[in-house]
């Protein structure tokens, strides 16, 4: 009898082709996202080598960071139209399926994957961009990696990796009413640190967890490196299968159920051990907002920025300084009095249907405060298509958004979408690091829900004063 | 990939905690699909004050070869673009606490040797002026410093001391292993594979 396993360790040991003395283990890698940004050279790495890409059809390719969301049919950068058709040409190239940008499968990687059921339970999926995690939501083994490593899997379909340690993120109590997914791994980021997690995998587990939707699961598993590690991971269960069935690349007839009955042995066993804990009690989280420039500066809305003079200790204490300096901000004020310019809701972390909903419903009958430019970008086409069936374009445009096409938009300052020097956005993005949304821009991570209700403000606000 | 011996050179000290790739090398310049070159963009607004470029940034270009740098060093963002902009400045070997993992497996991949030392030994080496980083033998030395040890696993290190290029090794040491794998692999779940 093999001694009780969590579920990284189920998914590794699958995996494994080989392990050398030292513990280095050959993984086999099934699936590979392919964007613009992380690939040009790679398969220049390709060329200049003379090899040849092991499995095509194993790796599928979009173009997400670069795109102008006001029409994909006119992009005004030169370069940023030169990448993307260096993507397409690369990959037809090579006879790697390509979506382009006139599709309607177009997206952000991490959206479309799981949509066209890419993304399934018990396999290993890497891309060239860190917010790989968010697959980790169906049970899969799936983490970033660099160029370099890009090449390998196209080569080779495989990587050399060593094992992780295991941290369990067990979560109970239930959310309370404008509390969201983005709100927990906010909190969760706070509690470990940005280093936290480095060297570990982590495992969300619990009865929250288990009542998750597949969307707010990803919202959890996205920002996972966030907190230092690569991956993130939730249990498949009926919610997940579900939620695959009849998807593109979703097996059909027999393979569907004999992939069932594979994925339901996925699930850690009971006894298995985990290298650390945590737990968190998502009853008592009210909505968080980060004050600083690092994800795990955050505090719950109904407080105030911190002091350095408080802090822990002397790097602390510089951290925060800086933070604030970049922010603009003085330690004692309270978040809710902290205006804002600009909001944007989208991102790989918050663009799916679920979210759009969640800040339409706060933006419903309401206007965006007069000094603010608020913008919507979906995460894929089939997201716009939904909201659009919804009505949720319409609310939007009512009440003063922007509606856009698909795209990275303001998550990462390298594409037409642009906020000006020294302004503040609430952005319902992954990362509020100095420049992320351009040179000087001040970030503000938070849901949804909370976005809207900042731009119906026009500053930080508790979405909790605007629910019904 | 360049091979990592020895060496001996200044250090550029950045100790603070949590610099992301981000502020390596920021997002509007991912545009460039070329991994040369690219130096003149690292620390882009960290080196300058407006447009005016900083005298005393402790980066300046072929200066240092190596850089001391703070806890969890080159988090976020998997852009291999940091490690080749880094490189263009001539680092070839980074000190740190910790580093974000993904940035670290990228060094790896391109000659930069990322040594993780505890706080205690990375304290200890502010103070000195040049060092040598030898990872023959696992050490750093410098003037008036007790000599201290490394470690980087053996494949990495194997990779390095003789500039190996990762995907040719292991197409030449593995590529039967993987073939039979995925025979195996297939036969479980034919659905994941093309048909033939």
């Amino acid at each position: 009898m093999t001694a009780p396993q969590t579920l990284y360790e189920k998914l590794w040991r699958s995996h494994v082709i080989g392990e050398d003395d030292e513990g280095v283990s050959l993984l086999y890698i099934d699936r590979h996202l392919l964007h613009e940004v992380s690939t040009p050279q790679a398969f220049a790495g390709l060329r200049a080598k003379g090899l040849h890409v092991r499995r095509p059809a194993s790796h599928l390719a979009v173009a997400d960071h670069a795109v102008p969301t006001r029409s994909h049919s006119r992009i005004s950068n030169p370069r940023a139209a030169a990448q993307i058709a260096l993507l397409e040409s690369n990959a037809l190239s090579r006879k790697i399926p390509y979506i382009p940008l006139e599709d309607e499968r177009q997206g952000i990687v991490h959206i479309i994957g799981p949509e066209l059921g890419f993304t399934q339970p018990g396999l290993t999926i890497v891309c060239g961009d860190s917010h790989t995690a968010t697959h980790g939501a169906f049970g899969a083994l799936a983490f970033g990696i660099g160029a370099s490593d890009c090449e390998t899997v196209l080569a080779t379909n495989t990587l050399r990796q060593t094992r992780s340690r295991t941290l369990s993120v067990r979560i109970r109590g239930e959310l309370p009413d404008g509390v969201a997914a983005k709100d927990l791994i906010l909190a969760i980021i706070g509690q470990l640190g940005a280093s936290g997690g480095v060297g570990h995998v982590i495992e969300y587990c619990g009865s929250t967890v288990e009542s998750l939707s597949m969307a707010a699961r990803m919202t959890l598993c996205n920002m996972t490196i966030e907190a230092g590690s690569r991956t993130g991971l939730i249990a498949p269960d009926d919610t997940t299968f579900a939620w695959l069935e009849g998807r593109p690349y979703t097996p059909r007839g027999v393979d569907w159920e004999r992939a069932l009955d594979d994925w339901r042995l996925l699930p850690g066993d009971p006894e298995a051990r985990f290298d650390r804990s945590i737990e968190i009690d998502a009853a008592a989280l009210a909505p968080q907002v980060t004050w600083g420039t690092s994800p795990d500066q955050v505090l719950p809305i109904t407080g105030c920025v911190p002091s350095p003079e408080n802090a822990s200790d002397e790097v602390s204490r510089q951290k925060m300084e800086g933070a604030l300096r970049y922010m603009g901000l003085t330690g004692g004020m309270s978040l809710q009095d902290i205006a804002i310019d600009t909001v944007f809701i989208g991102s790989c972390t918050n663009g799916r249907i679920e979210d759009l909903r969640a800040a339409s419903s706060v933006a419903a009958g309401r206007r965006i405060a007069k000094s603010v430019t608020a913008i919507v970008v979906p995460g894929s086409g089939q997201v716009k298509r939904q909201a659009e069936a919804e009505g949720l374009d319409r609310i939007f445009r009512e009440a003063g958004f922007e509606w856009r096409e698909p795209g990275c938009s303001l998550c990462v300052a390298m594409n037409d979408d642009r906020i000006e020097p020294g302004q503040r956005c609430a952005s319902t993005s992954n990362r509020n690091f100095e420049g992320r949304q351009g040179p000087s821009v001040r970030t503000h991570l938070m849901s949804p829900a909370m976005a809207a209700a900042a731009a119906v403000t026009g500053h930080l606000t508790d979405v909790r004063a605007l629910l019904d | 990939m360049e091979k990592f011996i020895r060496l001996t050179s200044p250090v550029a000290c950045l100790p603070d905690r949590d610099i992301d790739t981000d502020i390596i090398f920021p997002a509007r310049f991912l545009l460039i699909t070329e991994k040369t070159g690219l130096g003149r963009y690292a620390f882009y607004e960290k080196r300058r004050d407006g447009e005016i470029e900083r005298p005393d940034f402790p980066l300046q270009t072929g200066r240092c070869g190596i850089l001391l740098a703070g806890d969890n060093f080159g988090c976020g963002s998997s852009r291999e673009q940091a490690v080749w902009a880094l490189l263009d400045l001539g680092v070839r070997c980074i000190i740190a606490p910790s580093f974000g993992e993904i940035f670290q497996a990228n060094c790896y991949r391109n000659g930069l040797l990322p040594i993780t030392l505890s706080e205690t030994s990375w304290s200890a080496l502010r103070a000195i002026g040049d060092l040598t980083v030898d990872l023959e033998a696992g050490r750093i030395s410098g003037a008036g410093l007790e000599p201290i040890a490394f470690e980087v696993p053996d494949w990495r290190r194997d990779a390095l001391l003789n500039g190996w290029d990762e995907v040719l090794t292991l197409l030449h040491s593995q590529g039967d292993k993987i073939t039979a794998f995925e025979t195996a692999r297939r036969a479980e779940a034919p659905w994941l594979f093309e048909k033939d």
